[in-house]
Parts: C-alpha cells; structure tokens; sequence
C-alpha cells in the first residue's frame, strides 16, 4: 500500500513539519471551544459526517506531522514521547482532551456561571445551578454540628493546640530524637484526650459542658478519626505480633479477635457498642457514648491493620530475625531495631489505605445519634426551609472527604519515598 | 586447655527427619575447626544449634559453661558470646555499616553510643572497609557485605566465631578478601567453627577437621592427617570430588 502522507516527519523537514502541525492542532482545538462554548460551528462549509469528526482529523494529522524524532527540541521530545508516541497514543490524547472540553460548560454553569452565592434562604436560588447558598448559611453547622456557637471558639483552640503538638517532631534535635516514638505513640495521645476533654467538653475552669451528642460536623470527623487513627495503629502492631508469636495463648487470641472484628460490619460493631456493651458495664460506670465509638472503629480498622503489618513481617527474610539473635537481641529489640523498621516501610501504602478506609468510614457513626459532617448534611436536608438541596450537601461533604483523603494519600506518598531514598 | 563448646550425644529431628545423629564435638578454646560435607549433611544446623538459632531434642549442649536447653535463662547473653556470620551476610539494609555495627553493643552490651561507634570503626578498619562505615549494605560489594558481617559480629567482642559458608554466595573474585579476613582473624587467637569447602583456608588455619555426612560425624582428624591420610572412604571420595 502506498504511504498515505508523502512527507515523513523527521528532523531535516522540522521547520515545515513543526509549524503546520502545530497550526492543525491549534484549529482542531479552536474548533472544538468554539463548538462547545460558543455553540459556533467554523467548520459549516464542510457537510456530512466529516465535519463531525474534522477536528479529530486535524489534530491526528497535526499530531502525525509534529512526532520528530531526536527533533532536539527538549519539550517537543517530551510531549511526543509522553502523549504523543504513536497514531493510537495520539487519538487518545485528542480523544480525552476534546472530552474534557465538552464537558466542562455543564460542570461550569452548574458550579458557578449558574450558581448561586447570595443570599440567605433558600428563595435566594433562583439560578438552575448549585443553591451554594445553602453551604454558606449551614456552614457552621457542617463544620461545628450542633455545638454553641458562642463557644465554638474553643473546639478551634483545642485543633490549633493538637496540631502544634503534633508539629512537635519536625523540630526536634539529635537528642531528643530517640524518644519520639514514645512522644507519639503514649504522650501524644494522653495530651489531645486531655485537651478534648478539658476545653471541648468542658464542665471545668468554669468552661459550659457541652454534651458529645451536640458535637458534629467536620470538626467530629477529625475528632473520631484521629482518635481513631491513633489508637488502632499499636493495637494492629501488637495483634501482628501476636498473630506469630510462639506464646500459643497469645496467638489464638489474635487470630480470634482479628478474625472475629474482621467478619462482622462496621455498621453492626457500632450498634453493639451502643445497644449491648453498655449492659456489660457494670452499673454506674458510664462511658460516653463517643469514647465507645471511636473505641469500637478503632478496634475494627485493627484488626486490618494487623494484617498489612504481618504481610509485611512475613516479606522479610528470616535471616533478619536470625541475624538480630545471633547478636543477642531478644525479642523485643530485635522487632523494635531490626524487623519493625523494615517491615513497617513495606507496608506504607498498605496502611494508608486502611487510615484512608477508617477516615471514610467515620459517617457511620450515625447509628449511634452522631453526626459528622454527612451526618450533618442528612440532616440539613430534611429542614423543611431547605429541602431539595441534597446534591449541594453531599458534593460538599465530598470534596471534604476528598481533599483530607488526598492529603493524607500525598503524605504517605512522601514518606514511602523518603523513606526509601534513605538507604 | 578447657573445652569452650561441648556437644555429648546431640539428635535433632526436623518433624520425623533427623538432621542430627549422636553428634560428639568438643572445642578448646582459641581452637579452629573447619566443617565439610555434603549438601544437606547437616552441618549449618549443627552450628546454628551452638547459638540455638535451632533446637536439638536430645543430649547436651554446653557453651562456656552454660548448657543450652529451653530452661536457658540467659540465652541471649550466651548468643552476644557467640559470633555468627551467615552465608547471605544478613546486614540490615534499613542501617549503614557504622550502625549495624554499632547497635548490638549500644542495645545488648548497653555500651555508650560513642565507645560502641568507636570500637566499629576499629572493627571495620580490621577488616579494611573503615572508608564504607557511611554507606548502606546495598551499596556495598558481596565481598565488602561479608565484611561487614565479620566486623558487625566482632564488635560483640564474641568468645566464639561461627561461620556458615561464609563465602559460598560470592564471586569467585571476592573470595580472598573474605578469607583474607579469617585468616587473620584465626591467627589472632579467635575460636572458630567454619563450615566452608576452601580447602586451601582449612589446610592454612585448621587444628582440626570434620566430615559430616547424613547427620552424623563421618571422621574427625587433625588437619595434616585429615588430608593425607583419611580413614573413611566416604571422606575420601568426598575429598577427591572437592579437591
Ligand atoms: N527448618 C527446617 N525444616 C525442615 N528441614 C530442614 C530445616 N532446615 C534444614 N532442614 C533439612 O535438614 C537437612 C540438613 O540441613 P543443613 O543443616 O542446612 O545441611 P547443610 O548445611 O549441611 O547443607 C537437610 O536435609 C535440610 O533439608
Ligand atoms: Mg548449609
């Protein structure tokens, strides 16, 4: 068959090749915008189905003249060897940015050009976009949950202090660097309980005691979810040691409790927390019912996180541990020095994976009368002032849940691969 | 001289396969004894029992005095007693050399960070890879890594070197500078177990041989008489395959 482009692209015809291509790529995009924002049609003159599919034909032949090889130009390599490599990767490429295009008119009149901003009840919305006015006059509400407004000030110090502490470990020296572990793993903890139960919940220092049920909205989902984090981490450590410890006792009852909190739902755990642990009490002990909660997720993503943890204990290879005893350390210094370190790098992206399910998992907490913020959505949906306005709600609280959940991916990212530049 | 190692009548079973039959075995201190045999002969699990990385079932163990048995109370400080270099080195590649040298007398011997730095530095200067102290085991040569390994265990000032097949993962260029380092070490007084098939180091630093075969102690010799003239044939042929 003969070629059907008589030039072939190469380095020696580039400054034709480069120029004319360049153009065909620039006219099948404008063609494009100009269709979708403009509902202009430039290429009217051209009837039939092949002015449907024009702007694909020009970029693909745009694309075909501009892929040079060893053309010396640094990004043009680039480009081509990215999105541009072959006829296939090319139509691809076009394929996804016209699509991208298309679509953007309908999420851009729904999010803004049509939306709504002022105002402050719902007849405010007249717009047929997002009632973004509804998020704006909730919004405390989404975020604090019903706690006293005059007192939300101190839900923000107690964050502020807990994220100082937390910051603690980024500024520490040489010295004091060896008990950092201890510092997170046991002090840490105790000091945001501390400060959660002194300022949030109040009752002392002549601070009004505002009950766990008032709390809500965003600021419970960080609340549950860092307790949460927190404390399922040890546990899972401890339940993957157990689960290989030679201590038969100790083994059965780590495989029993993991398999045991890893068959049943979530949803259930969390009603058992509130129907039937409280009967186990014995009368007169009281224990919040968001303690038990959190206390009830972090005991389920345990058992999750028990089991990344000794996928990554079993990757290593025996003569690690071997090693380790052969030069005296018994059990305890040889997981702590010698196999935890390396085991737990491997697991990284296991575990962020679980923290990111635990965080995910937090709206459950309905069942037991506590709203975080889809919690609090559910229930600002159903104000007889602002019903119809679920979509709003969710795509919020999702963007929340997103943006907390790609943080925490990104971070975990960094420290795989600082961790693995260090060696 | 006093028996430093003794082994009476040691069987060990791996389920219903016995690895070990009767072993007798005794050491002087400052002896070295270097172990043939065939693959699966039993020899790494015969070491492995002297620090107890495995278990025997029946007879006597007794390393410096103390007898190894589930009841050994102090068997991590009969193990920080007890060089051992592996065939696979085993350095900690989450660690530089300085401190998988340095760790175990820091964790185990609770020395001072300092002191235990400096007595890896003179370590590593011994086996001649003190300009890598910074570097990670990964970056390091097979034969630098079994360096490594040498120093990481001499820095528990041990009372006894065990090595399994120190240089049978390396290239065959790599060889020397490993057994370069034993000899010298031997010669430096150390006691020392060698399970190895260079028989050019045995002929150099052996007091004694061992030929191991299913399990159990085919023939023990001094090393001249071990070569020259070995009584059983099964040592013979073995040693005619090797040589
Ligand atoms: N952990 C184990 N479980 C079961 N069998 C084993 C184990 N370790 C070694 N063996 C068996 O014991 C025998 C002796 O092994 P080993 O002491 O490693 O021999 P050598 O070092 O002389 O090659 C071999 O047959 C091997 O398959
Ligand atoms: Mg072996």
């Amino acid at each position: 068959m003969r070629k059907i482009f008589f030039i072939k692209p190469n380095i020696s015809n580039l400054n034709i090749c480069l120029p004319v291509g360049s153009f065909l790529i620039l006219l099948s995009f404008l063609d494009i915008f100009l269709n979708t924002f403009y509902n202009l049609n430039p290429s009217f003159f051209i009837i039939g189905p092949v002015n449907k599919v024009l702007p694909l034909l020009l970029g693909m032949i745009g694309f075909y003249l501009i892929r040079i090889e060893y053309s010396g130009k640094k990004y043009l390599d680039i480009f081509n060897k990215k999105i541009n490599l072959n006829n296939f990767n090319a139509l691809c490429t076009l394929i996804i940015s016209f699509s991208i295009i298309k679509i953007m008119p309908i999420f851009l009149s729904w999010f803004i050009i049509d939306a709504n901003f002022v105002g402050d009840n719902k007849d405010a919305c007249t717009g047929s976009g997002a009632c973004w006015v509804y998020i704006k006059v909730w919004f405390e509400r989404f975020i604090y949950g019903m706690y006293p407004a005059s007192e939300i000030w101190r839900i923000n110090i107690s964050f502020i202090l807990i994220i100082v502490f937390g910051l603690f470990g980024l500024f520490s020296n040489e010295k004091i660097k060896r008990y950092l572990i201890l510092y997170y793993a046991v002090v840490y903890p105790i000091l945001a309980f501390i400060i959660i139960y002194f300022l949030v919940s109040g009752g002392v220092f002549n601070l009004e005691w505002v009950q766990t049920n008032a709390w809500g909205g965003l600021s419970l989902t960080f609340i549950v979810a860092f307790f949460a984090l927190i404390f399922c981490f040890p546990i899972g450590l401890f339940l993957a040691l157990g689960r290989r410890s030679k201590l038969i006792a100790v083994r059965y009852v780590s495989i029993g409790f993991i398999e045991f909190w890893r068959g049943v739902p979530l949803i259930t755990v969390l009603f058992m927390s509130a129907v039937i642990f409280p009967l186990f009490l014995p009368s007169g002990v009281y224990i919040d019912t968001l303690v038990r909660a959190i206390f009830a997720i972090a005991l389920f993503e345990a058992a999750y996180i028990a089991e990344v943890i000794r996928g990554g204990l079993q990757a290593l290879p025996k003569g690690q541990y071997e090693a380790a005893r052969s030069l005296g350390m018994g059990y305890w210094k040889s997981n702590y020095l010698i196999i935890l370190p390396q085991a737990l790098k491997i697991v990284i992206p296991g575990i962020a994976n679980t923290f990111l399910a635990l965080v995910k998992d937090t709206p459950l907490i309905f069942v037991v009368g506590l709203l975080e913020i889809v919690g609090m959505t559910n229930l600002a949906k159903t104000n007889p002032k602002w019903l119809g306005l679920a979509m709003e709600g969710y795509i919020f609280a999702g963007l929340i849940f997103f943006l907390i959940c790609y943080v925490m991916s990104k971070y975990s990212q960094s420290l795989e691969k600082k961790l693995s530049s260090e060696r | 001289m006093a028996k430093i190692i003794e082994l009476k009548k040691v069987n060990k079973w791996f389920d219903k396969f016995q690895v070990l039959k009767d072993i007798d075995l005794d050491v002087s201190s400052q002896e070295k004894i270097v172990i043939c045999g065939p693959s699966g002969s039993g020899k790494s699990t015969l070491i492995r029992c002297i620090n107890r990385l495995e278990e025997h079932q029946e007879g006597n163990i007794v390393v410096d005095g103390t007898e190894l048995s589930e009841n050994t109370k102090n068997i991590e400080k009969i193990r920080a007693e007890v060089g051992m270099v592996f065939q696979q080195f085993n350095l900690f590649p989450h660690l530089s050399v300085l401190d998988n040298c340095s760790l175990a007398p820091i964790w185990v011997k609770k020395l001072p960070k300092k002191q235990a730095e400096e007595i890896a530095m003179n370590n590593l200067k011994r086996v001649q890879i003190d300009d890598q102290a910074l570097k990670f085991p990964g970056q390091l040569s097979g034969g630098q890594q079994q360096r490594a390994a040498i120093a990481r265990a001499l820095c528990m000032e041990p009372k006894i070197m065990l090595f399994d097949e120190p240089t049978s993962a390396l290239d065959p260029e790599m060889i020397k500078e490993v057994l370069d380092v034993m000899v010298d070490l031997a010669k430096g007084g150390m006691t020392m177990i060698v399970v190895t098939h260079e028989m050019g180091f045995a002929k150099e630093v052996a007091d004694y041989m061992i030929f191991m075969d299913e399990g159990k102690i085919v023939e023990r010799a001094k090393t001249k008489e071990f070569f020259e003239n070995p009584k059983s044939d099964r040592t013979k042929l073995f040693l005619s395959q090797i040589l």
